[in-house]
């Protein structure tokens, strides 16, 4: 693990019982994330990136199991005690959501919602909070901010809503901003706004992001490094440009082709994946993606292969096979 | 937010209507003519017919109720054929008993159960939550007069810290009053904090699975905040109507407590009118309570406004 890591995730697993056995969301995931870097986090649904970010919040559900540590800012998130968890969350670190029409308590104004972070941490008093809120929405691009105050959630476009949600998590100046989906729950014509929007406030205000998403297009051009995963583990992980230059790992460049070029021709098929991400309560004794993959072979059955660094210090995948041509370059 | 009160309102006038029409019915339907119930066994049919006559009782029932509700709108609900008194008269005379029971018993079912439903749903399924789900759930299963004479036993008996029955105004001895009142308001409230707690419980329990209670853990702010600002609001909503129907159903007196502690409310009003026979009070007093009860839920409905800005906005 590098030195001066903002953020490093160290053998982290997250086990859920479940009625059907054990289910191993989160299996043994090593990640760093240095002062003001962005680090993307990318895989289907299911695949356990939801836990890995809700495993750095320590917002785990009651029932997981959570093993390794987390280390932020030279501290253990895992064996922190409540109370200093608590000042840290919301201070420096900081979370938005995937849907803005849920994650906004629907009772409570806009204004409320934005200065009780400010208050509980920064100890600002009411006029200085308010000030700082409308500052805030102006800075995320919402128009008429000293109305919002007084606005309701429900009075908001979705896009909107995301806008606040961002203004709150931006509120006391956060080292690490973890975006979990921010914009799959939104209109296509927003989403691009507000990756735009968290790209220009996290270089603005130089802090850390982890940018977790679906969609390799989001990533590319937007972050310093991609972690791919796949079936609770990180299957690859590189440079973004690296890994758009050469992505070794067959599911990285399965996930890169599912998505729809610009150039193909009309009416092309989409080469979406074959299969269905394996059981996590059911684990493979080799590869999770062998069963999907078309490189697969005997060997990928049986044993399961580490990430390892095989072509350069920071390219790491863990595959038998790894792609050798070079794949397009996309979004 | 006018215009949904206005809405409401007008939604009142079908409901009066019809409640105060039900009342009528029932109390015409009832065996038993009137004119015989007050003139006694010693009654010849003539001047039966006279009285029959004299009250209107001849007349069709539809004009009977149309005649009855044009004395009511004009305020005149009747006069007790038995001690002359005005059906206004002996409500106005035991509502304020029976009100400040209700109140009494509401605030401090309120102040058992309310507490309890936070600290269980904040660690449901933990050994606290257990045990109080199980004791609501036996408290429920009191019947009101067992825990009356219990309490009765310990605390007017045993102990001697409280009056077991009797009533003073609490405009002559406010102390004295209040302390005629502890007891019986104790009783309905074991019968009422049980519901309560559950029904806000399981509410918080619910609202605590929510996102916006997971992004309030991820600002960083207190246990307490995130329970009393961010997930009571939203999960009050039943409450609200419980503690609704229990207050209109309070309204209408408690008949059992009324009379185990000897308390002059509208309950204990209600059954010496059925006892008596007395129709002209029971049926005005049924239709007071009921209109007590509609107008109840108009307010849990404004109260519905004023917690969800949802409802407030048309949204919902």
């Amino acid at each position: 693990m590098s030195e001066g890591a903002l953020l490093s995730i160290e053998d982290v697993s997250v086990d859920l019982p479940t009625p059907r056995g054990n289910l191993r969301a989160v299996d043994r995931v090593d990640l760093t994330v240095g002062a003001g870097r962005t680090l993307g986090v990318v895989g289907e649904s299911g695949c356990g990136k939801t836990m890995l970010s809700r495993a750095v919040l320590q917002l785990l559900p009651k029932k997981a199991k959570l093993s390794g540590r987390v280390m932020f800012d030279g501290k253990d998130l895992v064996r922190l005690p409540p109370e200093k968890l608590r000042k840290l969350r919301g201070r420096s670190l900081a979370v938005v959501f995937q849907d803005p029409m849920t994650s906004l308590n629907p009772v409570l104004t806009i204004g409320t919602q934005l200065m009780e972070t400010l208050q509980e941490h920064l100890e600002l008093d009411m006029a200085a909070a308010r000030q700082r809120s409308v500052d805030l929405l102006a800075a995320v691009g919402i128009p008429a901010p000293e109305q919002r105050l007084m606005q309701y959630p429900h009075q908001l476009s979705g896009g909107m809503r995301q806008r606040v949600a961002i203004a709150i998590a931006l509120s006391c100046e956060p080292k690490l901003l973890i975006a979990d989906e921010p914009t799959t729950a939104l209109d296509v014509t927003i989403q691009a706004q507000i990756l735009d929007l968290l790209a220009r406030e996290q270089r603005r205000r130089h802090m850390a992001m982890i940018l977790i998403t679906h969609d390799l297009g989001v990533v590319a051009g937007r972050t310093d490094e991609v972690a791919v995963m796949y079936a609770g583990r990180v299957v690859e992980r590189a440079p973004t440009p690296a890994l758009f230059k050469k992505m070794r790992m067959p599911y990285t460049e399965a996930l890169l082709a599912a998505i729809p070029k610009i150039d193909a021709a009309p009416h092309a098929s989409l080469p979406a994946i074959s299969g269905r991400p394996p059981d996590p309560t059911r684990p493979l004794p080799g590869c999770s993606f062998a069963p999907r993959c078309r490189y697969a072979d005997a060997r990928c059955q049986t044993e399961k292969p580490s990430l390892s660094e095989a072509e350069s210090r920071d390219h790491l995948y863990a595959c038998f096979h790894p792609v050798e041509t070079a794949a397009e370059v996309s979004a | 937010m006018l215009f949904f009160v206005a809405r409401r309102l007008l939604y009142l006038i079908p409901v009066l209507v019809a409640v105060s029409l039900l009342t009528f019915l029932i109390a015409s339907l009832l065996p038993g003519d009137l004119a015989y119930v007050i003139l006694g066994d010693q009654a010849t049919p003539e001047k039966v017919e006279a009285l029959r006559h004299d009250m209107g009782l001849d007349q069709p029932v539809l004009w009977r109720y149309v005649s009855w509700l044009g004395h009511i709108l004009q305020g005149d609900f009747g006069r007790s054929f038995r001690t002359g008194q005005t059906v206004l008269q002996a409500v106005t005379e035991r509502l304020p008993v029976s009100l400040e029971l209700m109140l009494l018993a509401e605030i401090m079912g309120l102040a058992i159960g309310v507490p309890l439903a936070i600290v269980c749903a904040a660690r449901s399924g933990g050994a606290f939550d257990r045990f109080m789900t199980g004791s609501a759930f036996a408290m429920l299963s009191v019947p009101t007069f067992l825990s009356a004479i219990l309490l009765i036993y310990l605390f007017a008996v045993e102990l001697r810290w409280l009056p077991a029955t009797g009533y003073v105004p609490f405009t002559e001895d406010p102390t004295g009053n209040l302390r005629f009142f502890v007891l019986p308001a104790l009783t309905l409230a074991l019968a009422e904090w049980p519901g309560i707690m559950r029904v806000l419980r399981s509410d918080m329990i619910a609202t605590l699975q929510e996102d916006y209670i997971a992004l309030a853990k991820a600002k960083g702010l207190t246990a307490s905040r995130i329970l009393f600002v961010h997930a009571l609001k939203p999960s009050s909503l039943t409450l609200i109507t419980i503690t609704g129907i229990n207050i209109g159903r309070l309204i209408g007196g408690a008949v059992i407590v009324e009379t185990v502690f000897a308390l002059p409310g509208i309950g204990r009003l209600l059954v010496g009118a059925i006892g008596t026979r007395d129709l002209i009070i029971l049926q005005g007093v049924v239709l007071l309570v009921a209109v007590g009860f509609v107008v109840m839920n108009f307010i849990v409905d404004l109260l519905y406004a004023v917690l969800d800005p949802r409802i407030r906005h048309g949204h919902a």
